[in-house]
This record gives C-alpha cells, structure tokens and sequence, in this order.
C-alpha cells in the first residue's frame, strides 16, 4: 500500500495536520493496515479528531458499498467509508431510511460510529449506535465480526469510541421504514427562550430541531424557528443541483451586522402563523450539503463549532450560555437548540438527556477565549460537550463530563495495546490515560 | 428491455464508478476480474442501487480460458450486451528496465488480452445490432515518454484496435467508444508525485455515460485533456526527445 503526505483539516479548518494516507480500494487490505493507524473518512468533525499529526491514518472512503439488505429486518450491511446520505438517497425509493442521520449526509458509518452521532429525531429513536447490530472489526488477524450480545463491553467501547478500540470495516445497520422520500415539515416561529424552549419540549414529531438566532438579546434572547418533520408520501422535485463555494470568503462576510441582517430575514422569513412545506429528504435532513465546501465561507482562518449538553433542570445556565454568545458579537448564522432524549450506545457518547445547544463561530482571536468560558460553564452546569465539533476543551475538564472514561481507557487498551489508533484529539484530551 | 454490461476489470476505482452509474439507470451487470470476493462486493452493491441482476465473474486477462464462459452466459442473455473494458496493468518503469519480461504482462492486461475478449464477443454484438463498447485508453498512449511509454505503447495499440473496432461494429449498429482518461483518483495514481488536476472517478463514469449518449467517438476526460495533448502530440519530435514530462 502506497502513503500519500497529505495537510488535512478538520471541518472547521482551524485544526491542521500533515498525515501520511492510506487508502484502501478492497477489503483484503485492511488486516496489513489495521495496526498503522486510526481510521478516518469525510473529515466532517469540526475540530481535531480526525487527524495525526506526523502519524499515519487510513482513509475509509473507497470502501463504500451496501454488501447486503434484508427486507424482512431492515438489517443492511456497509462498509464503513459509506456516506449516510448516499444510503439514504439508495434506500428511499425501496421504503427504509438509515434510523438516525447527522446534520451532514457527507459523514461516513464510520465516522457515525466513533462518534456515535445522533439526529433530529435523538428524543425518540435514540442515537446511531443504538441501530447497529454488528460490526466488523480488522485486525492484522483478518475480519473480527461482533455484536452487542457476543462482545458487549468492546460494542460499547466502540460506539462513540473515536476509532481507539480499531478500524470498524463494515458494519450492520437497522434501518427504519419511510413511507416515501419526502418530509413533511412545519416551521414555526419561537419568539424568545422561553417559548423556544417550551415548544422544543412540546413538540411531538418524530424529528425536531430549533434554529436559535444566536445575536438576539434582551427580550428577544433565544428566539428562533422550531422544524418539526414527518415522513409523508408527496410529489416533491428533484433536488437542485448542488452549488460550490469556489474560494475563501473574505472576513467581513460574517461580520457581526451582516450576520445580525441575515439571522433577522432568515426569522422573518417564516410567517409569524407558522407554514407547512413538503421537502425532499434530503433537503430536511442535510440542509447544508447543497452547498459544496461550505466551510470555506469563513474564510482561510476557518471557524469552531462549540456544542454542549445541558441536564433538562439546568435553564438557567443555558440561558447564561446563549447570553454569552449573543452578547459576543462573534456568532455566526448557524446555531441550533435541540431537546435530547437519553438514548446513547457507548461510554464516551455525547447524547444525554436535556437541551443541546450548538453554535459556530468564525476563528477571530477573540472565539477561543469565549469558547473556553463556554465549556467552563458546560463543566459547571454537569454538561458536557461533543468531541466531534472540539478543538479547544483541556484533559482536565474531561472526566467530569464522561464519567465511564476510565472503564473505556481499559477497553481502548486491550484492544489497542500499542496504542497506534491515537490521533490529534485523543492526544490534546489525554484520552487513553497513562500508559 | 433491459441491457446488460460486461464490465472487465471490474474492481478498479474507475469502474467500480462506471458500475454504480450503470446500476441507477437500471442496467444489469457481470463485474468480470480476478478478484471475486470484491467484485461480489461491488456486486451486491449495484444491485441496491438499482441493477436488475449483478454478479461476479471470474476473468484474467492473461488467462484465455477464463473467456469461454463469460462468452457462453452473455449469449445466453437477451437484448442489448455491451461490454465495458478497465482492464490494465502499469508497473513503474524503472521495474521494467530492471526485467524486460515484465513489458508482456502490461501489453496483455491493457491490450491483447481484452483485444482477444472483444474480438470474440464481436460477432455476437454484431448479431444483435445494437450495444456498446467502452474501452479505456490513457493519454499515455497518444505519446511515448521517458515515465511510462511500454503502457503507453500498450495503450496506443489499444486505441488503434478500438479504432478499427468502432469501423467494423458501426456497420453493424453498434457503438464503439474510446475513452482517453487523464490523472484520475485511484490506487494507481495514490500518493505518487506530479499529480495535477486529479479528477473522481464518479466524474469519469458520468462523462463516459455522456459520450455514450452523444456517440462520441474519442473523448478525453476531463475534458481538458484535449487541449493538453493536443499541445503535447505538436510538439517536434527533436525537441520532444529532449523533454523530461
């Protein structure tokens, strides 16, 4: 297998890396690969998760295809470089849909896996690592196939598990019935927190999700739109075709007044009744994917993401949280406020039950600071935040936020002795403990 | 009524491409190549995708007798065959000079041995009146260079055995396409220096599926890679001799 140096990014890309690359084309590569290096796939975490730095890492992304369905289960087998909307577009037309989908239809299973991702629809149907059934580990051995029954510890450590417990080859996922390839949706305008909270909380529909107008303050604090969506049957166009952001956005561009202008079009461009649309599923599920490296709209300096999780009785402090951020000036367009369920499959996944909030936030010098307040205050308030969008939490602030760290070190370790699956992220967080 | 594809060489990256393609539009396949398990794989894949039938079937280029029965299942199958060639081998040049031997397994894997293939499902093509071939040149053989010029020469024999193929099928109403691929993102070009304006496969598979529409007899793909050898096969001879490209 040829290496190929290559400088990586997170999706952010204020997180570089120079990695060497392998990447595979068949699965009979994997056993000489499976001891050189974490594996790795879109590169859709924000901050530094998906990289080495000086190491070596395997790219996923050619082995990508459905090997097996059954109709009667709705159990399908991957390979894990394939990307959840590519199955999603696949499996509509037959009626079955992947259970839980990330914001992003460009995240691989793999990446699904090691960071045990969760949806619009985590209050009901849980996480992702919830909905799989097997896996298929590689080892220099070959193929090493679990379950959560025959290998419940190892399942556990991997879901969420950042790819320290192997390389995940394929893996059996349980698929839920669609009705068709439409959602329903109803957008709703939220007029401050408090109704913005209460009607997350309300909400009923299979998925939910609150835009939150992270620059609005005062009285106005943390109003937004709620989506609700439904599955339905319908007669809806074809997508558009994606478009591309041909090159770096200036810095102005999501300076603090452009972005308090679009946050107040974009609330008012939802009736003050309310509105129904029929969208394709696509466009509900991965609103951004349309819009081909996005990520460069910030600019070469790139962005953070902050998320936490807050318990349901911690208001107060999420209030404090979105007071932070909207008092910055540094906020961007993209936030969003969700209910959380409690469903998680693994001991370093990020879902719990209570309120998530997620925001960007272009990479001026003045984001690192405020983030680093935020995730002080998420540590306070018993939260925690999510490794897939960090760049800039400490090793100390980790115990408390994932208090079965220690039981996955040891399961990390088992699997991983020589500890050749490190990458940037597990090294900044001191992960893997002392050897 | 449905068409089926003969696709040899069916694991490379291009191919697996040009598969899925074919799979959405609701072809049926026989992925054909030395690697069955994969080739299973893709398989599988293809048929969630949309293929009516897909299989795996065992094929070396360099091994004659591995032809007759992909010849006897395809003329077993009703309607359209068209057949889809990836097949090829390039091992670095220097490993050549080192064994001279080497140069017949790449003139067999990117040339004789489809060449061969093809020749016997001609008869069958021209049977039927329709259908197409695809055969995969390279850019390396519109002109021999210090890099790669035994599979460029390979590949130039390749596109001249096409050319008279598109002549004689023509008559007969089917279409022959050569399709002249530039630097593309695969195992092969993984990693080495010097690669510029590498393109996806998946772009690849659509602009084939493009020229298959339009009839195209020779394309370059990307598409700029008309321009680049068009430049390049101008050049003089006693200035290209001196050249390192």
């Amino acid at each position: 297998m040829r290496w190929k140096t290559a400088d990586i990014a997170g999706w952010g890309r204020a997180t570089r890396a120079r990695t060497e690359l392998a990447r595979p084309e068949r699965r009979r590569d994997l056993p000489a690969l499976a001891a050189e290096g974490p594996a790795i796939g879109m590169r859709r975490s924000y901050g530094d998760a998906p990289l080495n730095t000086g190491g070596r890492a395997v790219e996923m992304t050619r082995l990508d295809r459905m090997l097996a369905f059954d109709a009667d289960t709705g159990l399908l087998e991957v390979e894990t470089g394939a990307r959840i909307g590519e199955i999603a577009a696949a499996m509509a037309p037959r009626g079955w849909l992947p259970t839980v989908m990330p914001g992003t239809g460009f995240a691989t299973v793999g990446g699904c896996i090691g960071m045990d991702v969760h949806g619009k629809n985590h209050h009901g149907a849980g996480s992702f690592g919830q909905h799989v059934a097997a896996l298929e580990l590689a080892t220099p051995e070959g193929p090493h196939r679990i379950t959560p029954e025959d290998a419940p510890e190892l399942f556990r450590a991997t879901m969420g598990g950042l790819g320290q417990t192997g390389i995940v080859a394929a893996a059996t996922l349980r698929l839920t019935p669609a009705p068709s390839d439409v959602i329903m949706v109803t957008e709703r305008r939220v007029e401050d927190f408090e109704e913005h909270l209460a009607t997350l909380d309300a909400a009923e529909a299979t998925y939910v999700v609150g835009w939150i107008d992270a620059t609005a303050r005062g009285r106005a604090l943390g109003r937004g739109i709620v989506e609700e969506g439904e599955t339905g049957r319908g007669l809806v166009p074809a997508r558009g075709k994606a478009r591309r952001v041909p090159m770096d956005a200036p810095g102005f561009a999501l300076s603090a007044p452009v972005v308090r202008l679009f946050n107040e079009m974009y609330f008012r461009r939802v009736p003050a009744s309310g509105r129904t649309l029929v969208k394709p599923i696509g466009d509900f599920f991965f609103p951004l994917d349309r819009i081909h490296d996005w990520n460069r709209l910030y600019g070469k300096r790139g962005f953070h993401q902050f998320q936490c999780v807050l318990p349901p009785d911690r208001v107060d402090e999420l209030r404090a949280i979105v007071e932070a951020v909207a008092t910055s000036g540094l906020a961007s367009p993209l936030a969003v406020l969700k209910r959380m369920g409690p469903g998680r499959a693994g001991h370093l996944s990020f879902p719990a039950e209570g309120w998530t909030l997620a925001v960007d936030f272009p990479n001026r010098t003045a984001a690192a600071p405020l983030i680093r307040r935020l995730i002080g205050k998420t540590v306070e308030a018993a939260g925690r935040i999510y490794f897939a969008k960090d760049s800039l939490a400490e090793a100390g602030q980790i115990a408390a936020m994932y208090p079965e760290l220690d039981d996955w070190r040891q399961i990390a370790d088992a699997a991983d002795p020589d500890r050749r699956l490190v990458t940037d992220l597990v090294r900044r967080l001191d992960l893997r403990g002392a050897a | 009524m449905t068409a089926t594809w003969i696709i040899l060489g069916g694991s490379s990256a291009m191919a697996r491409a040009f598969a899925r393609a074919l799979a959405a539009r609701g072809d049926a396949l026989l992925l054909a190549g030395r690697d069955l398990d994969d080739l299973a794989a893709t398989a599988a894949d293809c048929r969630l995708r949309g293929a009516p039938m897909a299989e795996a079937v065992a094929f070396d280029a360099r091994d004659p007798a591995s032809f007759a029965p992909i010849l006897d299942r395809l003329a077993e199958t009703e309607g359209e065959i068209s057949a889809a060639v990836f097949t090829g081998s390039m091992p670095p040049q220097a490993e050549i000079d080192a064994d001279p031997g080497l140069i017949d397994g790449v003139v067999t894997d990117s040339f004789t041995g489809p060449a061969r293939f093809l020749q016997a499902l001609a008869p069958l093509i021209e049977a039927r009146g329709r259908g197409a071939i695809v055969g995969l040149g390279s850019v390396a053989g519109d002109r021999g260079r210090l890099g790669n010029y035994v599979y460029g020469a390979a590949k130039a024999g390749f596109h001249t055995y096409l050319a008279g193929l598109r002549n004689r099928l023509g008559r007969a109403g089917a279409h022959v396409v050569t399709v002249k691929p530039g630097f593309v993102d695969t195992a092969m070009t993984w990693g080495l220096p010097g690669m510029f304006l590498v393109a996806a496969p998946d772009a690849v598979a659509q602009d084939i599926l493009r020229a298959l529409r339009r009839r195209r007899n020779v394309i370059y793909t990307p598409g700029f890679w008309l321009l680049i050898m068009l430049i390049i096969r101008h050049v003089p001879e006693p200035i290209f001799k001196k050249l390192k490209i």
